[in-house]
């Protein structure tokens, strides 16, 4: 029953191609999101999706062969600790807690607003790897808990 | 036709959804019933003309009928007891709703009409917001930079969520610590 893992040939030749569609358009959205609707928010959950995806189509055993579980939540933790970071440097540089200390840029281009891009991307990743681990811990606990599978 | 109401047409959707997500004996369906009521607030996120707000809404729903889906597909919870309701239980919900209605019929009278908010605030905001933060969406300027002590508050409650979600369900995997307890004991 090795074969079965997953579900059919149809939905994983699919996902092999979209996934990386989904996940350019995730980035996408992150990095115009002070530009354009979106943000890190609708970004990360993007990327929750694209991984779910491949969760879904290929089945947990070749998630765990595919990405290290225990660096995704590490990603996470490290991502709260990075926005608190950028807070702190807004205090010792533009005076004030979270204050947009980097230079405004002109407005519409790629690279403006300050610190919006990059608390964008910290907040992306945060919810991607959070939504992701959080997925991927009940379904292990529901395998754990039929107990018939180890 | 103006947008109220099309707003009034979502909103008598959603409820109906609602009705038949709780009417209905199959709990896959109701799921996916329920996801109405999401996908509706999407749509009148974007009649409101707030993007932002309707992709945010319209993937959670998506993540959230995802997860519910995987958790009904193939499992015995489709057999629910018949709900019996009491007709005294229903008259004394439905009274007092219409006491609440009446109520605060001086309450909604007080209200501003639609789309003309109490606050000048956003006023400022939208005045200001592209020169003061550089930032073309005003939504992004407002919660990460106005806001941006909101938003670290919001990342806080996401990492203790999953940190309580990871604790909970953390299955012990090390059977060598059980093994411990077990010798301790």
């Amino acid at each position: 029953m090795k074969q079965t893992e997953g579900m059919t040939l149809i939905v994983k030749t699919v996902t092999r191609i979209s996934v990386w569609l989904i996940l350019l358009y995730g980035i996408y959205i992150i990095l115009h999101g002070h530009l354009s609707p979106g943000g890190g928010f609708a970004g990360g959950v993007i990327i929750a999706l694209a991984f779910l995806n491949v969760m879904l189509a290929y089945g947990r055993n070749f998630i765990k062969r595919w990405v290290n579980i225990g660096f995704l939540h590490d990603l996470e933790s490290s991502s709260a600790a990075l926005f608190l970071a950028v807070g702190i440097l807004g205090m010792a540089i533009g005076g004030g807690f979270l204050a947009n200390f980097i230079s405004h840029g002109k407005l519409f281009n790629l690279l403006s607003a300050g610190t919006i891009p990059v608390l964008n991307i910290i907040i992306s990743v945060k919810v991607s790897m959070g939504l992701f681990v959080v997925v991927w811990t009940l379904s292990v606990f529901h395998l754990d808990k039929g107990g018939k599978e180890e | 036709m103006p947008v109220e109401t099309w707003l009034i047409f979502i909103l008598g959707f959603m409820i109906l959804g609602s009705i038949i997500a709780l009417e209905l004996k199959d709990l896959l369906s109701a799921v996916i019933s329920i996801g109405i009521v999401g996908l509706g607030v999407s749509l009148a996120f974007l009649f409101l003309q707030a993007l932002d707000l309707a992709i945010v809404q319209f993937l959670f729903e998506i993540f959230a009928l995802i997860i519910l889906v995987r958790a009904f597909i193939g499992k015995e919870y489709h057999i629910q007891e018949p709900s019996r309701s009491h007709i005294v239980q229903s008259v004394v919900t439905i009274v007092v709703l219409l006491l609440i209605l009446v109520m605060s019929i001086n309450m909604f009278k007080a209200l501003p009409s639609f789309g003309h908010p109490i606050f000048s605030t956003a006023k400022h905001y939208v005045e200001n917001g592209g020169r003061e933060t550089g930032a073309a969406n005003i939504v992004t300027a407002i919660i990460l930079d106005y806001r941006a002590y909101d938003t670290l508050g919001e990342v806080t409650v996401l990492f203790t969520a999953i940190l309580g979600a990871l604790t909970i369900l953390r299955t012990k995997k090390s059977n060598g610590l059980a093994g411990g307890d077990n010798e301790a004991n």
